[in-house]
Protein backbone atom coordinates (compact mmCIF):
# COMPACT_ATOMS: atom_id res chain seq x y z
CA UNK A 1 0.00 0.00 0.00
CA UNK A 2 1.67 3.44 -0.92
CA UNK A 3 2.78 5.92 2.00
CA UNK A 4 -0.38 8.36 1.17
CA UNK A 5 -2.68 6.13 2.33
CA UNK A 6 -1.10 5.60 5.45
CA UNK A 7 -2.82 8.19 7.94
CA UNK A 8 -5.88 7.80 6.60
CA UNK A 9 -8.78 7.16 9.38
CA UNK A 10 -10.88 4.43 7.89
CA UNK A 11 -14.35 4.96 7.59
CA UNK A 12 -16.64 2.11 8.33
CA UNK A 13 -20.03 2.46 7.05
CA UNK A 14 -23.16 0.44 8.82
CA UNK A 15 -26.05 -1.42 7.06
CA UNK A 16 -28.01 -3.84 7.52
CA UNK A 17 -29.35 -6.15 4.07
CA UNK A 18 -32.79 -6.64 5.23
CA UNK A 19 -34.48 -8.29 2.13
CA UNK A 20 -38.79 -9.38 2.52
CA UNK A 21 -38.51 -12.92 0.68
CA UNK A 22 -41.60 -15.51 0.74
CA UNK A 23 -40.52 -18.63 -0.27
CA UNK A 24 -43.05 -20.92 -1.88
CA UNK A 25 -42.92 -24.41 0.22
CA UNK A 26 -43.96 -26.77 -2.65
CA UNK A 27 -46.33 -29.29 -2.82
CA UNK A 28 -44.44 -31.85 -1.12
CA UNK A 29 -43.79 -29.89 2.29
CA UNK A 30 -47.17 -28.40 1.85
CA UNK A 31 -49.05 -31.30 2.39
CA UNK A 32 -46.68 -32.36 5.35
CA UNK A 33 -47.50 -28.66 6.96
CA UNK A 34 -51.28 -29.34 6.22
CA UNK A 35 -51.58 -32.79 7.77
CA UNK A 36 -49.07 -31.44 10.50
CA UNK A 37 -51.68 -28.66 11.50
CA UNK A 38 -54.85 -30.33 10.75
CA UNK A 39 -54.16 -33.69 12.14
CA UNK A 40 -51.10 -33.73 14.38
CA UNK A 41 -49.67 -36.46 11.86
CA UNK A 42 -46.28 -36.55 11.29
CA UNK A 43 -45.94 -37.12 7.60
CA UNK A 44 -43.04 -38.88 5.16
CA UNK A 45 -42.49 -39.97 1.30
CA UNK A 46 -41.30 -43.00 0.57
CA UNK A 47 -39.08 -44.30 -2.15
CA UNK A 48 -40.23 -47.53 -3.89
CA UNK A 49 -37.15 -48.19 -5.18
CA UNK A 50 -34.95 -48.39 -2.13
CA UNK A 51 -38.28 -48.27 0.29
CA UNK A 52 -36.21 -45.40 2.64
CA UNK A 53 -39.04 -42.96 4.18
CA UNK A 54 -38.03 -39.50 4.45
CA UNK A 55 -38.96 -37.37 6.79
CA UNK A 56 -39.45 -34.41 7.06
CA UNK A 57 -40.50 -35.41 3.26
CA UNK A 58 -38.66 -34.76 -0.22
CA UNK A 59 -40.49 -35.18 -3.80
CA UNK A 60 -38.15 -36.85 -4.82
CA UNK A 61 -35.45 -39.60 -3.62
CA UNK A 62 -32.14 -38.54 -2.76
CA UNK A 63 -29.99 -41.61 -3.14
CA UNK A 64 -31.85 -43.14 -6.04
CA UNK A 65 -32.77 -40.34 -8.13
CA UNK A 66 -36.37 -41.06 -8.50
CA UNK A 67 -39.71 -39.40 -7.53
CA UNK A 68 -41.02 -40.70 -4.23
CA UNK A 69 -44.31 -42.07 -4.73
CA UNK A 70 -46.13 -43.04 -1.36
CA UNK A 71 -46.45 -40.59 1.53
CA UNK A 72 -46.76 -42.77 4.88
CA UNK A 73 -47.61 -41.52 8.27
CA UNK A 74 -44.46 -42.18 11.03
CA UNK A 75 -44.82 -42.11 14.73
CA UNK A 76 -44.71 -38.88 16.50
CA UNK A 77 -41.90 -40.69 19.12
CA UNK A 78 -38.52 -41.62 18.01
CA UNK A 79 -34.46 -41.83 18.75
CA UNK A 80 -32.25 -38.89 19.66
CA UNK A 81 -29.36 -39.52 17.21
CA UNK A 82 -27.22 -36.56 17.94
CA UNK A 83 -27.85 -33.04 19.91
CA UNK A 84 -26.20 -30.45 21.24
CA UNK A 85 -26.56 -27.76 23.61
CA UNK A 86 -25.89 -24.48 22.53
CA UNK A 87 -24.43 -22.32 25.89
CA UNK A 88 -23.55 -18.85 24.22
CA UNK A 89 -25.65 -16.72 22.95
CA UNK A 90 -25.92 -16.27 18.89
CA UNK A 91 -27.83 -13.82 16.87
CA UNK A 92 -29.37 -16.34 14.90
CA UNK A 93 -31.28 -18.26 18.43
CA UNK A 94 -35.20 -18.29 18.43
CA UNK A 95 -34.47 -17.67 22.48
CA UNK A 96 -32.35 -17.79 25.22
CA UNK A 97 -29.84 -20.14 25.93
CA UNK A 98 -29.11 -22.70 26.93
CA UNK A 99 -31.50 -24.76 23.89
CA UNK A 100 -30.47 -28.36 23.28
CA UNK A 101 -30.87 -29.19 19.46
CA UNK A 102 -31.60 -32.57 18.83
CA UNK A 103 -31.82 -34.88 15.36
CA UNK A 104 -34.67 -37.24 16.25
CA UNK A 105 -34.89 -40.28 14.33
CA UNK A 106 -38.68 -41.07 14.07
CA UNK A 107 -40.48 -44.31 14.34
CA UNK A 108 -40.88 -45.60 10.64
CA UNK A 109 -38.51 -42.89 9.53
CA UNK A 110 -35.26 -43.50 7.61
CA UNK A 111 -33.77 -40.34 7.88
CA UNK A 112 -33.52 -38.06 10.99
CA UNK A 113 -35.84 -34.89 11.90
CA UNK A 114 -33.90 -31.34 12.89
CA UNK A 115 -35.88 -30.01 15.98
CA UNK A 116 -35.13 -28.26 19.69
CA UNK A 117 -35.59 -31.07 22.41
CA UNK A 118 -37.25 -29.54 26.13
CA UNK A 119 -38.15 -30.51 29.50
CA UNK A 120 -34.95 -32.35 30.77
CA UNK A 121 -32.12 -30.80 32.18
CA UNK A 122 -29.08 -30.16 29.20
CA UNK A 123 -27.20 -32.38 31.62
CA UNK A 124 -29.64 -35.40 30.80
CA UNK A 125 -29.91 -35.38 27.14
CA UNK A 126 -28.52 -38.18 25.69
CA UNK A 127 -27.56 -40.04 22.43
CA UNK A 128 -30.14 -43.09 22.16
CA UNK A 129 -32.64 -41.48 24.45
CA UNK A 130 -36.37 -42.01 23.35
CA UNK A 131 -38.39 -38.98 22.97
CA UNK A 132 -41.56 -37.50 21.67
CA UNK A 133 -43.51 -34.71 19.60
CA UNK A 134 -45.33 -32.16 21.88
CA UNK A 135 -47.59 -30.81 19.70
CA UNK A 136 -48.45 -26.86 19.70
CA UNK A 137 -52.41 -25.78 20.38
CA UNK A 138 -51.41 -23.17 18.23
CA UNK A 139 -50.75 -24.54 14.77
CA UNK A 140 -49.76 -22.78 11.52
CA UNK A 141 -48.54 -24.93 8.92
CA UNK A 142 -45.01 -24.60 10.11
CA UNK A 143 -42.25 -26.55 11.94
CA UNK A 144 -42.91 -25.27 15.21
CA UNK A 145 -46.37 -27.11 15.14
CA UNK A 146 -44.66 -29.49 16.98
CA UNK A 147 -43.31 -27.11 20.10
CA UNK A 148 -40.35 -29.59 20.91
CA UNK A 149 -39.66 -32.92 21.70
CA UNK A 150 -39.68 -34.36 25.35
CA UNK A 151 -37.99 -37.07 26.92
CA UNK A 152 -40.65 -40.07 26.41
CA UNK A 153 -41.58 -40.88 30.13
CA UNK B 1 -2.65 -31.94 -22.35
CA UNK B 2 -3.13 -33.53 -18.99
CA UNK B 3 -0.62 -32.04 -16.47
CA UNK B 4 -0.65 -28.45 -14.79
CA UNK B 5 0.60 -27.03 -12.20
CA UNK B 6 0.77 -24.44 -9.51
CA UNK B 7 3.56 -21.67 -10.03
CA UNK B 8 2.50 -19.07 -7.79
CA UNK B 9 0.93 -18.61 -4.67
CA UNK B 10 0.39 -15.33 -2.32
CA UNK B 11 -1.73 -14.93 0.77
CA UNK B 12 -2.46 -12.08 3.21
CA UNK B 13 -1.73 -12.10 6.68
CA UNK B 14 -4.99 -13.84 8.68
CA UNK B 15 -6.24 -11.45 11.32
CA UNK B 16 -9.54 -11.01 13.00
CA UNK B 17 -10.09 -7.44 11.94
CA UNK B 18 -8.50 -5.57 8.93
CA UNK B 19 -10.11 -2.15 9.34
CA UNK B 20 -7.75 -0.96 6.81
CA UNK B 21 -8.80 -3.04 4.22
CA UNK B 22 -11.38 -3.56 1.60
CA UNK B 23 -11.73 -6.79 -0.35
CA UNK B 24 -10.15 -5.55 -3.12
CA UNK B 25 -7.13 -4.01 -1.12
CA UNK B 26 -7.18 -7.29 0.06
CA UNK B 27 -6.79 -9.19 -3.34
CA UNK B 28 -4.79 -7.12 -4.41
CA UNK B 29 -2.09 -7.82 -2.09
CA UNK B 30 -2.34 -11.35 -2.64
CA UNK B 31 -2.70 -11.23 -6.53
CA UNK B 32 0.36 -9.17 -6.87
CA UNK B 33 2.46 -11.74 -4.22
CA UNK B 34 1.20 -14.82 -6.48
CA UNK B 35 2.45 -12.94 -9.47
CA UNK B 36 6.08 -11.59 -8.00
CA UNK B 37 6.04 -15.52 -6.30
CA UNK B 38 5.57 -16.71 -10.12
CA UNK B 39 7.94 -14.10 -11.60
CA UNK B 40 4.37 -13.14 -13.91
CA UNK B 41 3.38 -9.73 -14.77
CA UNK B 42 -0.50 -9.97 -15.05
CA UNK B 43 -0.34 -9.44 -18.73
CA UNK B 44 0.76 -13.07 -18.45
CA UNK B 45 -2.63 -14.36 -16.92
CA UNK B 46 -5.08 -15.86 -19.40
CA UNK B 47 -8.07 -15.83 -17.46
CA UNK B 48 -9.31 -15.31 -13.52
CA UNK B 49 -11.44 -17.39 -11.75
CA UNK B 50 -12.64 -15.76 -8.13
CA UNK B 51 -14.05 -17.02 -5.73
CA UNK B 52 -16.58 -15.15 -3.14
CA UNK B 53 -20.17 -15.79 -1.12
CA UNK B 54 -22.64 -12.76 -1.47
CA UNK B 55 -23.90 -13.02 1.98
CA UNK B 56 -20.50 -13.16 3.51
CA UNK B 57 -19.99 -10.13 0.93
CA UNK B 58 -22.96 -8.21 1.77
CA UNK B 59 -23.48 -7.58 -1.80
CA UNK B 60 -24.56 -9.50 -5.03
CA UNK B 61 -22.09 -10.74 -7.23
CA UNK B 62 -19.68 -10.48 -5.07
CA UNK B 63 -17.02 -11.14 -7.14
CA UNK B 64 -16.73 -7.63 -9.19
CA UNK B 65 -15.70 -6.38 -6.02
CA UNK B 66 -12.21 -8.02 -6.20
CA UNK B 67 -12.06 -7.55 -9.83
CA UNK B 68 -10.47 -5.31 -10.75
CA UNK B 69 -7.71 -5.74 -8.32
CA UNK B 70 -7.14 -9.23 -9.42
CA UNK B 71 -6.48 -8.17 -13.39
CA UNK B 72 -9.32 -9.41 -14.73
CA UNK B 73 -10.50 -6.21 -17.10
CA UNK B 74 -11.07 -7.95 -20.94
CA UNK B 75 -10.04 -11.19 -19.71
CA UNK B 76 -12.60 -14.34 -19.44
CA UNK B 77 -13.80 -14.08 -15.59
CA UNK B 78 -15.82 -16.60 -13.99
CA UNK B 79 -16.87 -17.05 -10.24
CA UNK B 80 -17.32 -19.59 -7.72
CA UNK B 81 -19.61 -19.26 -5.05
CA UNK B 82 -18.12 -21.85 -2.27
CA UNK B 83 -14.61 -22.60 -0.97
CA UNK B 84 -11.41 -21.75 -2.63
CA UNK B 85 -10.37 -25.15 -3.75
CA UNK B 86 -13.66 -25.42 -5.54
CA UNK B 87 -12.37 -22.48 -7.51
CA UNK B 88 -8.89 -23.77 -8.05
CA UNK B 89 -10.62 -26.84 -9.38
CA UNK B 90 -12.70 -24.96 -11.54
CA UNK B 91 -9.79 -23.13 -12.63
CA UNK B 92 -7.64 -25.93 -12.99
CA UNK B 93 -10.37 -27.20 -15.61
CA UNK B 94 -10.18 -24.24 -17.25
CA UNK B 95 -6.25 -24.18 -18.03
CA UNK B 96 -7.22 -28.28 -19.05
CA UNK B 97 -9.57 -27.16 -21.82
CA UNK B 98 -6.57 -25.89 -23.70
CA UNK B 99 -8.43 -22.42 -23.66
CA UNK B 100 -6.21 -20.90 -21.27
CA UNK B 101 -2.65 -21.85 -20.78
CA UNK B 102 -2.59 -19.81 -17.44
CA UNK B 103 -5.76 -19.48 -14.82
CA UNK B 104 -5.36 -16.87 -11.60
CA UNK B 105 -7.51 -17.86 -8.23
CA UNK B 106 -8.77 -16.10 -5.97
CA UNK B 107 -10.28 -16.56 -2.88
CA UNK B 108 -11.51 -14.00 -0.21
CA UNK B 109 -13.62 -12.97 2.77
CA UNK B 110 -14.44 -10.76 5.47
CA UNK B 111 -15.70 -12.68 8.51
CA UNK B 112 -15.13 -9.71 10.36
CA UNK B 113 -17.92 -7.95 8.67
CA UNK B 114 -21.30 -9.19 8.91
CA UNK B 115 -22.48 -11.42 12.15
CA UNK B 116 -21.65 -15.79 11.45
CA UNK B 117 -24.24 -17.11 13.04
CA UNK B 118 -27.00 -14.77 11.17
CA UNK B 119 -24.88 -15.92 7.84
CA UNK B 120 -24.26 -19.59 8.46
CA UNK B 121 -27.87 -19.65 9.82
CA UNK B 122 -29.01 -18.81 6.32
CA UNK B 123 -27.53 -21.86 4.91
CA UNK B 124 -29.93 -23.93 6.26
CA UNK B 125 -33.45 -24.92 4.07
CA UNK B 126 -36.03 -22.21 4.81
CA UNK B 127 -38.88 -24.04 4.67
CA UNK B 128 -37.89 -26.80 7.28
CA UNK B 129 -35.15 -26.03 9.21
CA UNK B 130 -33.46 -22.41 9.08
CA UNK B 131 -36.19 -21.04 11.91
CA UNK B 132 -35.00 -23.42 14.88
CA UNK B 133 -31.94 -21.38 14.93
CA UNK B 134 -28.96 -23.25 14.19
CA UNK B 135 -25.63 -22.42 12.99
CA UNK B 136 -22.39 -23.45 11.47
CA UNK B 137 -20.95 -23.80 14.97
CA UNK B 138 -24.10 -25.56 16.54
CA UNK B 139 -24.47 -27.60 13.77
CA UNK B 140 -20.75 -29.01 13.98
CA UNK B 141 -21.10 -29.33 17.70
CA UNK B 142 -23.91 -31.81 16.65
CA UNK B 143 -21.73 -33.74 14.49
CA UNK B 144 -18.80 -33.44 16.84
CA UNK B 145 -21.09 -35.43 19.36
CA UNK B 146 -22.41 -38.25 16.85
CA UNK B 147 -18.77 -38.17 16.04
CA UNK B 148 -17.66 -38.67 19.81
CA UNK B 149 -20.57 -41.21 20.74
CA UNK B 150 -19.57 -43.83 17.81
CA UNK B 151 -15.45 -43.96 18.17
CA UNK B 152 -15.24 -42.91 22.11
CA UNK B 153 -12.69 -39.92 21.41
CA UNK B 154 -12.73 -37.85 24.29
CA UNK B 155 -13.00 -34.02 24.72
CA UNK B 156 -9.19 -34.28 26.23
CA UNK B 157 -8.61 -35.84 22.60
CA UNK B 158 -10.36 -32.73 20.80
CA UNK B 159 -8.59 -30.21 22.95
CA UNK B 160 -5.22 -31.85 21.83
CA UNK B 161 -5.51 -30.76 17.99
CA UNK B 162 -6.45 -26.83 19.44
CA UNK B 163 -2.52 -27.69 21.21
CA UNK B 164 -0.91 -28.82 18.24
CA UNK B 165 -2.43 -25.95 16.01
CA UNK B 166 -1.96 -23.24 17.53
CA UNK B 167 1.01 -24.13 18.92
CA UNK B 168 2.08 -24.73 14.72
CA UNK B 169 1.06 -21.36 14.14
CA UNK B 170 3.56 -19.79 16.55
CA UNK B 171 6.22 -20.30 13.71
CA UNK B 172 4.14 -19.31 10.92
CA UNK B 173 3.62 -14.94 10.72
CA UNK B 174 0.57 -15.28 8.50
CA UNK B 175 -1.76 -17.05 11.30
CA UNK B 176 -3.95 -14.89 13.39
CA UNK B 177 -3.92 -16.97 16.26
CA UNK B 178 -0.46 -18.42 17.28
CA UNK B 179 -0.65 -19.59 21.12
CA UNK B 180 0.85 -21.64 23.13
CA UNK B 181 -1.77 -23.82 25.22
CA UNK B 182 -2.15 -26.81 27.71
CA UNK B 183 -5.23 -29.48 27.16
CA UNK B 184 -6.90 -27.68 30.46
CA UNK B 185 -6.44 -24.31 28.83
CA UNK B 186 -8.98 -25.55 25.91
CA UNK B 187 -11.63 -27.45 28.44
CA UNK B 188 -11.36 -24.65 30.78
CA UNK B 189 -12.27 -22.61 27.71
CA UNK B 190 -16.22 -21.27 27.41
CA UNK B 191 -18.46 -23.65 26.47
CA UNK B 192 -19.84 -22.62 23.19
CA UNK B 193 -22.58 -25.88 22.14
CA UNK B 194 -21.45 -29.07 23.98
CA UNK B 195 -18.81 -30.74 23.46
CA UNK B 196 -17.17 -27.49 21.43
CA UNK B 197 -15.52 -24.97 23.42
CA UNK B 198 -14.09 -21.34 22.46
CA UNK B 199 -10.94 -23.27 21.49
CA UNK B 200 -12.45 -26.00 19.75
CA UNK B 201 -13.90 -23.62 17.10
CA UNK B 202 -11.62 -21.97 14.44
CA UNK B 203 -12.01 -17.73 14.86
CA UNK B 204 -13.72 -15.27 12.42
CA UNK B 205 -11.21 -13.86 10.34
CA UNK B 206 -10.22 -12.17 7.63
CA UNK B 207 -7.83 -13.00 4.41
CA UNK B 208 -7.46 -13.50 1.14
CA UNK B 209 -5.38 -15.85 -0.96
CA UNK B 210 -4.57 -16.17 -4.58
CA UNK B 211 -2.86 -19.52 -6.45
CA UNK B 212 -1.73 -19.06 -10.41
CA UNK B 213 -2.29 -21.96 -12.15
CA UNK B 214 -0.54 -23.04 -15.55
CA UNK B 215 -0.43 -25.57 -18.23
CA UNK B 216 2.49 -27.96 -18.94
CA UNK B 217 3.82 -26.09 -21.67
CA UNK B 218 3.80 -22.80 -19.25
CA UNK B 219 4.50 -23.87 -16.05
CA UNK B 220 8.13 -23.67 -17.07
CA UNK B 221 8.70 -20.42 -18.99
CA UNK B 222 8.18 -17.79 -15.76
CA UNK B 223 10.73 -17.51 -12.99
CA UNK B 224 9.04 -19.69 -10.09
CA UNK B 225 9.19 -23.02 -9.02
CA UNK B 226 6.17 -25.34 -10.06
CA UNK B 227 4.03 -27.67 -8.13
CA UNK B 228 2.36 -30.30 -10.14
CA UNK B 229 -1.17 -31.40 -10.12
CA UNK B 230 -1.01 -35.01 -9.32
CA UNK B 231 -4.49 -35.80 -8.58
CA UNK B 232 -7.71 -33.85 -7.43
CA UNK B 233 -11.01 -34.94 -6.87
CA UNK B 234 -14.50 -33.13 -5.21
CA UNK B 235 -17.88 -35.20 -3.71
CA UNK B 236 -20.52 -33.83 -2.26
CA UNK B 237 -23.29 -35.78 0.55
CA UNK B 238 -26.81 -35.20 1.06
CA UNK B 239 -27.58 -31.54 1.75
CA UNK B 240 -29.99 -32.19 4.96
CA UNK B 241 -28.11 -33.22 7.83
CA UNK B 242 -30.85 -36.01 9.05
CA UNK B 243 -30.06 -37.57 5.48
CA UNK B 244 -26.56 -38.33 6.51
CA UNK B 245 -25.10 -40.28 9.06
CA UNK B 246 -22.80 -36.97 10.71
CA UNK B 247 -20.43 -39.27 12.46
CA UNK B 248 -19.10 -39.86 9.29
CA UNK B 249 -17.73 -38.64 6.22
CA UNK B 250 -18.23 -40.75 3.04
CA UNK B 251 -18.19 -38.11 0.48
CA UNK B 252 -14.44 -36.90 1.97
CA UNK B 253 -13.54 -40.87 1.46
CA UNK B 254 -14.76 -40.70 -2.05
CA UNK B 255 -12.93 -37.80 -2.86
CA UNK B 256 -9.74 -38.68 -1.90
CA UNK B 257 -9.79 -42.50 -3.12
CA UNK B 258 -10.36 -40.71 -6.86
CA UNK B 259 -7.59 -38.03 -6.17
CA UNK B 260 -5.48 -40.71 -4.84
CA UNK B 261 -6.17 -42.96 -7.98
CA UNK B 262 -5.30 -40.07 -10.13
CA UNK B 263 -1.95 -39.48 -8.08
CA UNK B 264 -1.11 -43.42 -8.44
CA UNK B 265 -1.40 -43.22 -4.31
CA UNK B 266 -2.24 -46.82 -3.26
CA UNK B 267 -1.04 -45.93 0.48
CA UNK B 268 -1.83 -42.46 1.15
CA UNK B 269 -0.67 -42.88 4.96
CA UNK B 270 2.73 -44.11 4.21
CA UNK B 271 3.48 -41.92 0.78
CA UNK B 272 1.77 -38.49 1.61
CA UNK B 273 3.92 -36.24 3.49
CA UNK B 274 2.07 -33.62 5.02
CA UNK B 275 -1.44 -32.76 5.54
CA UNK B 276 -3.47 -29.50 5.60
CA UNK B 277 -6.55 -30.57 6.42
CA UNK B 278 -9.89 -28.36 7.13
CA UNK B 279 -9.98 -27.89 10.70
CA UNK B 280 -12.77 -25.21 11.38
CA UNK B 281 -13.19 -27.51 14.78
CA UNK B 282 -11.14 -30.05 16.28
CA UNK B 283 -12.77 -33.00 15.95
CA UNK B 284 -12.93 -32.23 12.01
CA UNK B 285 -9.09 -32.53 11.86
CA UNK B 286 -9.92 -35.67 13.43
CA UNK B 287 -12.72 -36.62 11.12
CA UNK B 288 -10.82 -35.65 8.10
CA UNK B 289 -8.01 -37.50 9.12
CA UNK B 290 -9.92 -40.52 9.33
CA UNK B 291 -12.15 -40.32 6.04
CA UNK B 292 -9.04 -39.65 4.34
CA UNK B 293 -7.51 -42.84 4.99
CA UNK B 294 -4.77 -41.52 6.74
CA UNK B 295 -5.92 -43.38 10.03
CA UNK B 296 -7.85 -46.23 11.03
CA UNK B 297 -11.87 -45.70 11.68
CA UNK B 298 -11.85 -44.10 15.55
CA UNK B 299 -8.23 -44.12 15.53
CA UNK B 300 -6.64 -40.41 14.72
CA UNK B 301 -6.75 -39.57 18.35
CA UNK B 302 -4.63 -42.21 19.46
CA UNK B 303 -1.89 -41.12 16.76
CA UNK B 304 -2.42 -37.76 17.85
CA UNK B 305 -1.32 -38.45 21.21
CA UNK B 306 1.89 -40.38 19.96
CA UNK B 307 2.42 -37.30 18.34
CA UNK B 308 2.72 -38.73 14.95
CA UNK B 309 0.45 -35.55 13.00
CA UNK B 310 3.22 -32.73 14.71
CA UNK B 311 5.39 -31.01 12.39
CA UNK B 312 8.40 -33.78 13.16
CA UNK B 313 6.16 -36.36 13.27
CA UNK B 314 5.51 -39.25 10.85
CA UNK B 315 2.24 -37.56 9.06
CA UNK B 316 2.32 -33.67 9.90
CA UNK B 317 -1.54 -32.30 9.75
CA UNK B 318 -1.20 -28.31 9.89
CA UNK B 319 1.82 -27.36 10.48
CA UNK B 320 0.48 -23.88 9.17
CA UNK B 321 -1.63 -23.84 12.63
CA UNK B 322 -4.61 -25.03 10.26
CA UNK B 323 -8.30 -23.04 10.23
CA UNK B 324 -7.88 -23.30 13.90
CA UNK B 325 -5.35 -20.50 14.01
CA UNK B 326 -7.11 -18.43 10.74
CA UNK B 327 -10.09 -18.93 9.23
CA UNK B 328 -11.20 -16.44 6.43
CA UNK B 329 -14.11 -18.29 5.50
CA UNK B 330 -14.01 -19.26 1.40
CA UNK B 331 -9.84 -18.22 1.48
CA UNK B 332 -9.15 -21.09 4.15
CA UNK B 333 -9.00 -23.81 1.72
CA UNK B 334 -6.99 -22.24 -0.68
CA UNK B 335 -4.68 -21.25 1.88
CA UNK B 336 -4.71 -25.28 2.10
CA UNK B 337 -3.62 -25.64 -0.95
CA UNK B 338 -1.00 -22.39 -0.75
CA UNK B 339 0.42 -23.85 2.60
CA UNK B 340 1.09 -26.93 0.63
CA UNK B 341 2.46 -25.82 -2.27
CA UNK B 342 5.25 -23.64 0.22
CA UNK B 343 6.16 -27.00 1.85
CA UNK B 344 6.98 -29.03 -1.26
CA UNK B 345 9.12 -26.18 -2.68
CA UNK B 346 10.71 -26.22 1.11
CA UNK B 347 9.74 -22.74 1.79
CA UNK B 348 7.85 -22.76 4.29
CA UNK B 349 10.00 -20.96 6.79
CA UNK B 350 9.77 -22.27 10.73
CA UNK B 351 7.45 -24.82 9.80
CA UNK B 352 9.14 -26.14 7.13
CA UNK B 353 8.34 -30.33 7.15
CA UNK B 354 11.74 -32.40 6.65
CA UNK B 355 11.55 -34.43 2.52
CA UNK B 356 7.94 -32.91 1.35
CA UNK B 357 7.61 -34.94 -1.35
CA UNK B 358 3.91 -35.30 -1.64
CA UNK B 359 1.10 -32.87 0.06
CA UNK B 360 -2.44 -33.34 0.28
CA UNK B 361 -4.57 -30.08 0.91
CA UNK B 362 -8.35 -30.10 1.40
CA UNK B 363 -11.22 -27.46 1.10
CA UNK B 364 -14.81 -27.64 2.40
CA UNK B 365 -18.16 -26.58 1.46
CA UNK B 366 -21.36 -26.61 3.43
CA UNK B 367 -22.55 -27.46 6.99
CA UNK B 368 -21.11 -30.30 8.81
CA UNK B 369 -18.65 -30.83 6.09
CA UNK B 370 -21.26 -31.53 3.19
CA UNK B 371 -18.19 -31.51 0.11
CA UNK B 372 -14.73 -32.11 0.22
CA UNK B 373 -12.64 -31.19 -2.40
CA UNK B 374 -9.17 -33.42 -1.85
CA UNK B 375 -5.65 -31.88 -3.87
CA UNK B 376 -2.74 -33.92 -4.04
CA UNK B 377 0.77 -32.18 -5.35
CA UNK B 378 4.19 -33.15 -5.74
CA UNK B 379 7.30 -32.31 -6.40
CA UNK B 380 7.95 -34.46 -9.46
CA UNK B 381 6.20 -34.02 -12.90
Amino acid sequence: MSDIFQNVEPMVHESRISVPYHWWAGDTASRFFIDLRDSQKIMGTRCSKCSKTYVPPRKTCPTCFTPNDEWREVASQGTLISYTVVRRHQASLPKKPPIIYGLIQLEGADTAVLHIIDELKPEDVKIGMKVQAKFSSQRKGTMFDIEYFRPVH
Amino acid sequence: MDRAAIIGVGMTKIEANKVRETFADMAWEAVNKALADAGMNIGDIDNVITTSNDFWDGRTISCMAVGDASGVKYKNVSCVEGDGTFGAFYGLSRTLSGSYGTTLVTAHSKGSESVSSLITNASFDPIYDRAFGMDMVSSAAMQANAYLHRTKTTAEQMALVSVKNHGNALLNPYAQLPMKLTVDDVLQSEMIADPLHKLDCSPVSDGCCAIIIANEERATRYAGNPVWIKGVSFCSDSFFLGDRDLSRAPSLSEAAKKAYQMAGISNPAMEISLAEVYDAFTHQELMWIEALGLAGDGEAAKELEKGSYTIKGSLPVNPSGGLLSGHPVIAAGLIRIAEAVKQIRGNAGDYQVDGVRLALAQGVNGLCGQSHCVWILGKDK
